[in-house]
């Protein structure tokens, strides 16, 4: 028999590895921006402007027209082509927005407008205010459903403290793989950003529900077999369709991301960064878990 | 097992009846009328309903200017809300809307609007009444455009406008008139909507001092002459003068309640009651919204066929099945969007996708525990029930809690106009929910008629089974 749950120090060290970027880019973004996570927009307020002109342009060319007219703090950047620019500025108003077309349309020629947000900041946060509430909300919510679920075993709670532990290393996955890419591509979070984060918590406490109800399952079975055995068993036994259902949602996911165009990109690349997460700690983490807590309460009692 | 043919045959109607709702053609009229109860319009399903971000278009949030002693006037919102909707109207946009959102806030959707900015100016901008004049000679109808000598370019400007695309045209019966204005709306104090002692629907109004002595001349030398109330150009009233007004007066007619109450809305606030400011804009371009539809639809479909060819690979016979179920599926959700009505946005469509995700996870957990009771040596008839039986308590907790998460995300995206949200959330719900029926009880059903006719032949080619 494989002894998984027995090797927890290395997944446990392995998960730290992976987190351990993320919350390092947390410290250090919060040294010297003064927030956590590098946030879009839609938690800040601001304005955001996507333009597609006849001919390639340059994005600091575009930039340029905005800190000429008093918003220094302006970032422009090409998006899918060299003929479509993207600005992220402080937020105006529509008069001010008007004065800034003419500029442009006057030093570039007339250009398509793809897209264009603009967001107070009394509203952004708002919004993260209720989006922090509503992850909390979820966790608590599954929290107790699992809770009631496992009912019948001994110690069910348990059982739903180590899923929301998985799922909270979940989430620290995702926020780590993000503020890499932000690093590097200058990824932020965005509205999409909680969506994927909820669905990665959906999919993860999915995952740990299916080992859990083996485990559920099994100690019906082998009555007095130590936990560990049956919790290295039930994992064994659900292998198979966890790489399945992997693969699966791989294959979908990966179409997304591939063909689904930029507005998905980051959306998708986090669901995929996040369901793998969900796979490894449904396995690594929530059931080494709930062994290590019954072992050290043994130990103890 | 003649149960498993009539379960069959069930399920084949349903799939019959919701391709027949989900096709793009004409559907009978009972159907469309029975979709829209208590509207006087059917709703067209031959399409799906799109979001702003695929069929392009502004979103805007407005927000109530109020302080903290001078709280919301009761109704104010309210108020603001239908002159926002009749401005947003006059736009000439296909299905533009207005929606209140909590304690001070609207949210205005302009599908295809082409010059936001100014779609923006018009919504914010403070509108005028005029008492007006309309001659002995001519006849004007409420809905008329006009020219009057306070506006005296209106129609020009107007149809400026519509020639842009940026008004809807407007009835002008009189394009080169000037019709005189007697009074504009700044000698109204107050007006209210009432009932007179019959019960019919008036509206009722009192006049400031300074001017009302204008007023009162005007209506003397005319009484049996009509009056036109006109707001902004557009004439919203008609009424006959039966008496020389001289501090207050009542407009009667056949008004209904919502027509008595609109009126006295729209002459008491020819400018907004309260100001909005626009705290939120979101503009997608038709472009972008067109290349987000075909690359969805690329993404699904590739993705999709990736699903249904690994399912048969993997688990050859009931993947196969189970790849019909899942088509049964996509066509259940399909009409649900329609019937329900949930407007697809982007994030819907990835909601979607990934409640497919779901699906498949359902059969696979079945499967994979059929092959387990197989490999232990159970029958076939036997494994298979077990398979579903044994794996059913994962299914139902794993989709529980996807419903869980699925319900905050939607009290969030419906709280804080995050409409994005509500839609992936909605989706991921409707869809986790139809797959519990067609990943377990569709798939069971064609297990169990198929191995009730090919249970022999089945035993006999074991590679049928995949394991």
């Amino acid at each position: 028999m494989y002894r998984l749950v027995e090797h927890r120090r290395i997944w446990f060290l392995l998960s730290l590895i992976a987190i351990l970027p993320g919350i390092v880019f947390m410290l250090w973004n919060l040294s010297t921006s003064g927030t956590l996570l590098p946030l879009s927009i839609d938690y800040t307020g601001g304005t955001q402007w996507e333009m597609r002109f006849a001919e390639p342009v340059a994005p600091t060319d575009v930039g340029n027209v905005f800190v000429e007219a008093g918003f220094s703090d302006t970032k422009a950047f090409h998006v899918e082509d060299d003929r479509t620019v993207q600005v992220k500025f402080k937020n105006i108003d529509i008069s001010q927005k008007e004065r800034i077309q003419q500029a442009i349309v006057a030093r570039f020629g007339e250009f398509d407008e793809r897209l264009y947000r603009s967001i107070g900041p009394a509203i952004g946060a708002e919004v993260s205010r209720a989006a922090l509430l509503a992850v909390i909300a979820a966790s608590i919510l599954i929290l107790i459903y699992i809770a009631l679920a496992f009912r019948e075993i001994s110690y069910p709670l348990r059982y739903g403290m180590a899923a929301i532990v998985a799922l909270v290393h979940d989430v620290l996955i995702t926020v780590s793989f993000l503020s890499i890419m932000n690093l590097f591509a200058g990824w932020e979070i965005d509205a999409l950003f909680l969506t994927a984060t909820l669905t990665v918590i959906g999919f993860s406490v999915n995952d740990t529900i299916v080992i859990f109800d083996r485990i559920r399952e099994n100690l019906r079975r082998y009555r007095g077999a130590p936990l560990a055995t049956v919790a290295n068993r039930s994992i064994i036994e659900t292998a198979q369709r966890s790489i399945a259902t992997q693969v699966t949602a791989l294959l979908v996911l990966a179409a997304i991301l591939i063909f689904g165009g930029i507005t998905l990109r980051i959306f998708m690349a986090t669901l995929i960064v996040g369901l793998v997460s969900g796979t490894y700690s449904s396995i690594f983490t929530a059931t080494p878990l709930v062994v290590a807590w019954e072992e050290r309460t043994a130990r103890g009692g | 097992m003649r149960n498993q043919y009539v379960l069959v045959v069930v399920i084949l109607f349903l799939f019959a009846a919701a391709l027949f709702v989900a096709l793009p053609i004409e559907h009978p009229l009972w159907l469309e009328e029975g979709l829209a109860p208590g509207e006087d319009t059917q709703r067209d399903i031959r399409e799906l309903t799109l979001g702003l971000d695929l069929k392009g278009g502004t979103q805007i949030l407005l927000e109530a200017v109020i302080s903290d002693e001078q709280p919301l006037p009761d109704d104010a919102l309210n108020s603001a809300k239908i002159i926002v909707e009749q401005r947003v109207n006059g736009l000439g946009l296909a299905e533009p809307t207005v929606q209140l959102q909590g304690e001070r806030r609207m949210i205005v959707e302009l599908p295809g609007v082409k010059n936001p900015d100014q779609a923006i100016e018009t919504i914010r901008s403070t509108g005028q009444l005029e008492f007006v004049d309309p001659g002995t000679d001519l006849i004007i109808r409420p809905g008329d455009f006009i020219n009057t000598t306070n506006r005296p370019t209106a129609v020009a400007k107007l149809q400026e406008a519509v020639t842009a695309g940026e008004a809807a045209p407007q009835s002008i019966p009189y394009p080169d008139e000037v019709f005189n204005t007697i009074m504009t709306g700044d000698i109204l104090q107050t007006v209210i909507a009432s009932q007179d002692e019959y019960s019919f629907w008036q509206i009722q109004f009192d006049l400031t001092g300074e001017s009302s002595g204008q007023f009162f001349t005007y209506t003397r030398d005319h009484i049996g002459d009509v009056l036109a109330i006109v707001l902004d150009g557009r004439v919203l009233s008609t009424p006959v003068i039966n008496a020389a007004i001289n501090d207050n007066g009542v407009i009667s007619g056949d008004f209904s309640r919502e027509e008595a109450e609109s009126l006295a809305i729209q002459m008491r606030y020819g400018a907004l009651p309260i100001p909005l400011q626009v705290v939120d804009v979101r503009t997608i371009g038709a472009s972008l919204g067109q290349d987000s539809i075909d690359r969805s639809l690329q993404a699904s479909i590739i993705g999709g066929a990736l699903v249904l060819l690994f399912m048969i690979l993997l688990y050859r016979l009931p993947g196969f099945l189970a790849d019909i179920a899942l088509a049964i599926y996509v066509t259940l959700n399909l009409a649900m969007y329609k019937l329900l009505p949930v407007t697809l946005t982007l994030p819907g469509i990835a909601g979607f996708i990934l409640s497919i995700g779901m699906a498949v996870d359902a059969n696979i957990l079945i499967f994979e525990r059929m092959k387990e009771e197989l490999r232990s040596g159970r029958s076939l008839r036997l494994a298979v029930e077990t398979g579903f039986s044994r794996a059913w308590p994962a299914i139902r907790d794993g989709n529980l809690s996807t419903l869980i998460s699925c319900a905050v995300l939607y009290w969030f995206g419906n709280n804080f106009g995050a409409s994005i949200v509500k839609g992936f959330a909605l989706t991921l719900a409707v869809g986790v929910l139809l797959s519990m029926f067609t990943a377990v009880f569709v798939t069971r059903t064609f297990m169990r008629s198929f191995l009730s006719t090919q249970g022999r032949r089945l035993l006999d080619n074991r590679g049928l089974l995949g394991y």
